[in-house]
């Protein structure tokens, strides 16, 4: 057993982990942020993406101890505390980005990554930067119309 | 009706406050993990749980042996009860939860260990000693029938479950024999995975103060997998509770109660203590119900015009190793009733051998057989206008059931209600911009590519069972609250029942409240979700109580309103008395209901009114035309779909932004049938190759092009609402659609034979062998 710290959503957090367990595992069970999802288990679908260090990452690919020391943040953060959405989720809502919602996390925080890396984004960027996420509900159609609508709020809130 | 109303459902979705069944965990939870067979078909000669009982944190070990001693558990349902046409039943083997003596497909369930942690059950599972003498499998559906393959139950000679016959079929044969023209085909329906992206998971639990079984499951209603799973522990129905929290996608393989959740509820009746599975996506891919997996040969015989005379359909499904609950009634039941789909078909013989692989079992999976019944109609309408140098779309007009035919009672003896189909089919075609692919083709080929344009015209038939459950409950509050059997999976049933009960009460979205099917001890009636039922059923349900609680409350609202019933006019949410005018909403004679001083005499207190529905009609039947364009390099063999375009005739649209992104879902399935998705075993040792998302290709947004959908509100005749099912439509009209395209495009290059999914690989080597 190995004991880890790190910050997750801007609170300092520690526990102790065996070697083996993942990144994904640690944040779900010890930390109970149930929002971030495992759908797979070969990294292809990323219902498990978070930020760490403010990029994002498969966080079923690291194991919990590579993550010691760094900044976390989950698809609990992203909305306000007052609970207002982020314009990237109220982008989902208003454009019909998700059905089942069991890949809308993992969604969300790529999109979050794709608009910080291309924040005038269109929709076949979109729709290849989006490679590593998977959706069986929506085929897609409205995750990509989402993202582009997100993208152009969050350039508007500047 | 008709707005597309934004799903307040979603705010708890797209901020990770959903609940999974994952997502929670119940005081004294143990974990289970199972051991399955790595082996096709296998003897077991010894099984030896010791060493695996004494590993760290490990509570217990269950064998098929354990649970056939106890004796208080039946074997796994069929309810599909398929027979011959001598009226012989179908072969119906034994499916214990957990098998002790063979298993028969990889994957099978051999045994479960019960740990304090979920790593030391995965842990222990690997120290169970199991020695297997390994038996002759068959994994190719074609083979499964031929007189040398492996037997997999020795009372099911060939491997044959049964063989079904809608009628004789010598009138066809003479019907062929005497046709001056018959179209041919020979199709593989492949076999697909649903793969919902939320793996299995379940926690089984007991209540050993009441002695009831308890189930938290993802589901596509907790009442369905009640009725399933009360035939394997027949117990007393409120001695059984299950509870499906948020769900993470059905698609048809999620309203089973499969072996794993059986034994989940059993172990932890044993051990008095929650047990929970948290399964891997491997254990998704193998032990999920696969579906499709037909082998086809089809014929239409056409007179001199080309107007088809009559339909011969021979068909080899898989029906996997055992029976599933609904597996043998997918190809027999669910896809023949809509044999023939939207054309005029005199005379339809079909023939299905049901046969059995040492493979994952087949069941529901969006469109159960639908699809499988549209393929054939698709790729026959093709070739026959091959055969009679027709145009395709002439072809297809020339056989449609015309509109003054309906009511048209189908060949299955069905009564289809409405349709549209050259209009709708025209819609689609404007929409796909149809007429201006040549100069589109002759741009592609200035660029070295092949472009093709397809047609794929589906009808479905939806509605599943046909009773269901709904409630409206006025509450002290003034408000109402929704109850209903039905079970939203990410449909969005909040959003379109909240429209549904605002258009007939008047009653604003912020005074409502919902409760659907997930936990059988607040809605234990009803049907579930399945077979695009909910809207037909919990939509009608919910009208029709909502209509009971206005008359109920006019009642309420003329004593108050101090008028007779006969002068008190109800409209957008207001009793108005049309003598003084005076009026009351009905909150107001909701509040009043729960106070006796202001109710008549005799009236008991409350606004509360129940409609157990029946549908009189078999189903309905939603439809739709699905072009697909394609571009294809002949160098690499790569597919570009490079528009897709679609017309639906869903009946009235109650939302339709949940509407077109049901289409969307469905279209998206169906282009994954036709490109990309294959389930693999290896001939030889019937090993399973598709255990992963690395190996089984599912469709990502760069493979999926911009889906253009539009929609023909043909209003259906026989509900109230006029819907029609709307969910599965898409996964029948695409795969035809994108063959056809693909089959347009080489056609210069003499390629006519190919077999979904249309890889790069088999479309270049099928352009080499063509050379």
């Amino acid at each position: 057993m190995t004991t880890v710290s790190m910050t997750v959503n801007g609170k300092e957090v520690s526990g102790d982990v065996e070697d083996r367990t993942l990144l994904v595992q640690f944040i779900r069970e010890h930390l109970t942020l149930t929002g971030t999802h495992v759908g797979c288990d070969t990294s292809q679908c990323g219902a498990c993406t978070i930020h760490v260090n403010g990029v994002s990452v498969k966080s079923c690919t690291m194991l919990a101890v590579q993550a010691d020391g760094a900044d976390i943040k989950t698809i609990e953060s992203v909305a306000k505390a007052d609970g207002t959405l982020h314009p990237m989720q109220a982008a989902f809502q208003e454009n019909h980005g998700l059905q089942c919602g069991y890949c809308t996390p993992g969604m969300v925080m790529s999109a979050l990554d794709i608009v910080r890396r291309i924040p005038d984004v269109d929709a076949d960027q979109v729709r290849h930067e989006l490679e590593g996420n998977l959706c069986r509900c929506t085929g897609y159609e409205n995750i990509v119309k989402s993202i582009v609508a997100g993208a152009k709020a969050m350039q508007a809130e500047g | 009706m008709g707005q597309p109303v934004r799903r307040a459902e979603d705010v708890r979705l797209v901020t990770g406050q959903a609940v999974y069944t994952d997502d929670f965990n119940l005081d004294g939870q143990a974990f289970g993990c199972f051991l399955r067979s790595p082996h096709a078909h296998a003897k077991i000669l010894s099984l030896d749980t010791t060493a695996a009982k004494g590993a760290p944190g490990v509570i217990g070990v269950f064998t098929g042996k354990d649970i056939d001693a106890a004796g208080d558990v039946n074997d796994m349902p069929c309810n599909a009860n398929i027979k011959d046409l001598q009226g012989n039943p179908m072969y119906h083997p034994p499916r214990r939860p957990l098998e002790s003596e063979r298993v028969r497909f990889v994957g099978d369930l051999i045994a479960i260990v019960v740990a304090e942690t979920h790593v030391q059950a995965r842990d222990a599972v690997e120290l169970i000693e199991i020695e297997y003498e390994e038996l002759p499998s068959v994994v190719d559906t074609a083979k499964s029938i031929e007189p040398d393959a492996a037997q997999i139950w020795p009372e099911a000679n060939g491997n044959l479950c049964v063989h079904f016959e809608n009628k004789d079929g010598a009138e066809i044969d003479a019907i062929i024999q005497s046709a001056p023209n018959v179209a041919k085909v020979d199709l593989i329906n492949n076999r697909l995975i649903a793969a919902p992206m939320e793996p299995r998971v379940a926690i089984g639990d007991y209540d050993s103060d009441t002695g009831t079984m308890i189930l938290y499951a993802p589901s596509q209603g907790a009442n369905r997998m009640h009725s399933t799973i009360i035939q394997v522990f027949p117990l007393e129905p409120e001695k059984i509770h299950v509870i499906s929290k948020d769900t993470g996608g059905g698609f048809g393989v999620r309203s089973k109660a499969y072996a794993e959740l059986i034994i989940l509820m059993w172990t932890a009746r044993q051990m008095k203590q929650p047990v929970k599975w948290q399964g891997d996506r491997f254990e998704s891919m193998v032990s999920d119900n696969h579906s499709r997996d037909n082998v086809t040969h089809a014929e239409l015989p056409m007179d001199e015009n080309g107007r088809a005379l009559g339909l011969k359909i021979e068909t080899i499904a898989s029906v996997g190793a055992y029976l599933s609950e609904m597996g043998p009634g997918i190809p027999t039941h669910n896809g023949r009733r809509i044999t023939g789909t939207v054309y005029k078909l005199p005379e339809v013989y079909q023939s299905v051998h049901v046969a059995f692989s040492n493979t994952t079992p087949t069941d529901s999976y969006r469109g159960a057989g639908r699809p499988e019944a549209a393929f054939i109609m698709e790729s026959l309408m093709e070739e026959a206008a091959k055969v009679m140098g027709m145009d395709p779309i002439e072809i297809r007009n020339l056989n449609f059931i015309p509109e003054e035919d309906f009511p048209y009672t189908n060949s299955q003896n069905l009564p289809i209600d409405s349709g549209k189909f050259t209009e709708t089919m025209n819609m689609a075609m404007e929409r796909a911009d149809w007429d201006g692919i040549d100069a589109r083709r002759a741009e592609s080929k200035k660029h070295g590519k092949l472009r093709g344009i397809g047609l794929g015209y589906f009808m479905e038939s939806s509605g599943g069972r046909p009773d269901e459950f709904g409630r409206v409950r006025m509450e002290a509050d003034g408000s109402a609250t929704i109850l209903v059997g039905t079970f939203s999976h990410g449909q969005g049933h909040g959003t379109a029942f909240r429209q549904i009960l605002h258009d007939a009460t008047g009653l604003p979205f912020e005074q409502m409240n919902f409760i659907d099917g997930g936990d059988t001890a607040i809605v234990p009636q009803g049907r579930g979700t399945g077979g695009s039922r909910s809207s037909q059923m919990g939509g009608v349900s919910i009208l029709r109580a909502a209509k009971k609680v206005i008359i109920k409350g006019k009642v309420i609202a003329a004593h108050l309103l101090q008028t007779g019933e006969n002068k008190v006019e109800f409209a957008s949410g207001v009793y108005t008395a049309t003598d003084s005018g005076a009026s009351i909403s009905l909150s107001e004679v909701a509040m009043a209901a729960h106070d006796s001083a202001k109710l008549p005499d005799g009236m008991d207190q409350g606004l509360d009114e129940n409609e157990h529905y029946q549908r009189e009609a078999d189903y309905n039947y939603p439809n739709g035309a699905h072009i697909a364009e394609v571009e294809i390099d002949p160098e690499t063999g790569v597919i570009k779909v490079d528009r897709y375009s679609a017309v639906d005739d869903s009946g009235v649209i109650i939302n339709p932004m949940l509407f077109h992104g049901q289409v969307h879902g469905a279209i998206a399935q169906g282009l994954g049938q036709a490109l990309y998705e294959h389930t693999v075993y290896d001939d030889d040792t019937g090993q399973f190759l598709s255990g992963s998302f690395m190996d089984y290709c599912m469709p990502r947004a760069s493979m999926i092009p911009d889906l253009n959908v539009g929609s023909n509100e043909v209003r259906c005749t026989t509900n109230d609402l006029g819907v029609k099912g709307a969910g599965e439509g898409g996964c029948c009209g695409a795969p035809p659609a994108v063959m056809n395209a693909v089959l347009d495009a080489l056609k210069d290059l003499g390629v006519t034979d190919l077999a979904m999914p249309l890889t790069p690989m088999r479309v270049w080597q099928a352009i080499q062998a063509a050379k």
